[in-house]
Parts: C-alpha cells; sequence; structure tokens
C-alpha cells in the first residue's frame, strides 16, 4: 500500500486460525487511535475473517495486499 | 444487550475440544457472550493438568485419530486450552462447570483448570442461554 504508514505489523504466516484474528485484535488492542496496523496471514480463511471482524468492531479495513511468500497483508486503521 | 452463544461441551476428546474453543474465539471475536458448560466428558478434559496427556479422539472419527494428532504436533498447531485462553483473552468467554458432574465424580472447582469460574446447575445455564444460540458438542 503506497503512503500508508503501519505503525506495528506482525507475521502470523504458520499460525492457524483463528489465530491470525487473535493477533489482529491484539494488535489493534495495543494500538492507539489513529495508528495503523498489519497482520501478515498464511490461511486462507484470515482473507474474509479478519475483515469480518474489522466490519463488526467498526474499525476500518485500510487494504489487503498480497505478501510474498505465500501470505497476505491485511492492513486496519484504529479510527476509534 | 450483546447476543450469546452457549456451547455444551459435553465430549471430553481433543477433536470436540478444538473445535469447541475455536468456536468460542470466533464468537468472542464477533462480539458474542459466550459460554461453555461443561459437562461429563468435557468436565473430566478440564482438570488441572489433564489436557498435558489427553490424546482421546472422538469414536466415530478413530480412523483419522493418528494422522489428525500427528499433523497437530508436526504443525505446532496450539493445543486447545491455549486457543480458549485467548479467546477469553480477547472476549467475553465464560466457562462454567456442572454440578451434577462434580458431585457424582467428586470434583471440586480447585481441581480444574484456572479457567473455569463457577459450577453451576443446568437450569442455571438453560436459562442464561435462553435467548442465544445452543451448540452441543
Amino acid at each position: 500500500m503506497e503512503g500508508i504508514k503501519i505503525t506495528k505489523e506482525s507475521d502470523a504466516r504458520g499460525s492457524f486460525c483463528p489465530g491470525p484474528l487473535m493477533e489482529m485484535i491484539r494488535l489493534v488492542r495495543s494500538a492507539n487511535v489513529g495508528d495503523v496496523v498489519a497482520v501478515i496471514s498464511g490461511d486462507e480463511g484470515s482473507k474474509k475473517d479478519i475483515p469480518a471482524w474489522i466490519n463488526k468492531a467498526r474499525y476500518e479495513l485500510v487494504g489487503m495486499e498480497e505478501a510474498a511468500p505465500g501470505g497476505t497483508r491485511i492492513i486496519c486503521r484504529k479510527n476509534h | 444487550m450483546s447476543e450469546k452463544l452457549s456451547i455444551v461441551l459435553f465430549s471430553g476428546t481433543v477433536d470436540k475440544l478444538m473445535a469447541a474453543s475455536i468456536i468460542a474465539s470466533g464468537a468472542a471475536a464477533m462480539q458474542k457472550e459466550v459460554t461453555i458448560f461443561a459437562t461429563f466428558y468435557g468436565l473430566f478434559a478440564l482438570r488441572k493438568g489433564d489436557w498435558k496427556q489427553n490424546r482421546r479422539i472422538s469414536k466415530d472419527f478413530e480412523d483419522y485419530g493418528a494422522q489428525f494428532l500427528q499433523v497437530l504436533e508436526a504443525k505446532k498447531a496450539p493445543n486447545w486450552l491455549e486457543t480458549l485462553q485467548s479467546a477469553m483473552d480477547i472476549g467475553n468467554v465464560k466457562v462454567k462447570a456442572c454440578g451434577l458432574t462434580m458431585d457424582l465424580l467428586s470434583i471440586k472447582l480447585e481441581d480444574l483448570e484456572p479457567i473455569v469460574s463457577e459450577i453451576v446447575g443446568v437450569a442455571h445455564f438453560i436459562e442464561e442461554a435462553s435467548d442465544g444460540q445452543i451448540i452441543f458438542l
């Protein structure tokens, strides 16, 4: 993601469902309002799971991108 | 009031314990109020330290048992108790013990893993679960 400053990122590849989601929740909880955090997940389900949580918790899904190898970077802004 | 999900954890096999802890995690993440009512073999599995040697697999799926346990170990999947503990860290998850099972087997609250918060009867559980979904495992 061009121009987005990620405050904290966690590589959760090798972690199984719901591990990457739990990691995202922990990251967001420990972040300050306004921070952008990211989790890299190798678990296919995370691509649906993490955005569903972000939506439920009313944060902002900044984006998702392929992060080589075999991982997707899911980026969230703690907007409140 | 938040939505509820209640799990009757009747089984004490690793496969069902994993299912219960993973469902509880998802529900906790999605801001549901989760209650796990541990009864019979589910309660046995929550006795202090039991998880360390528990390698039981449900009878229905015993053909896959050895393979399943091997994969869990090889891929270093977190055990069900860790999964349940992280569900409790991120959300509202309570584990309650069935009074009947406790009485029949003379188990005390202090004999159980500390994640178990209290001993309740079935009517309390049903009442608490009444306006939500119930899953039996």
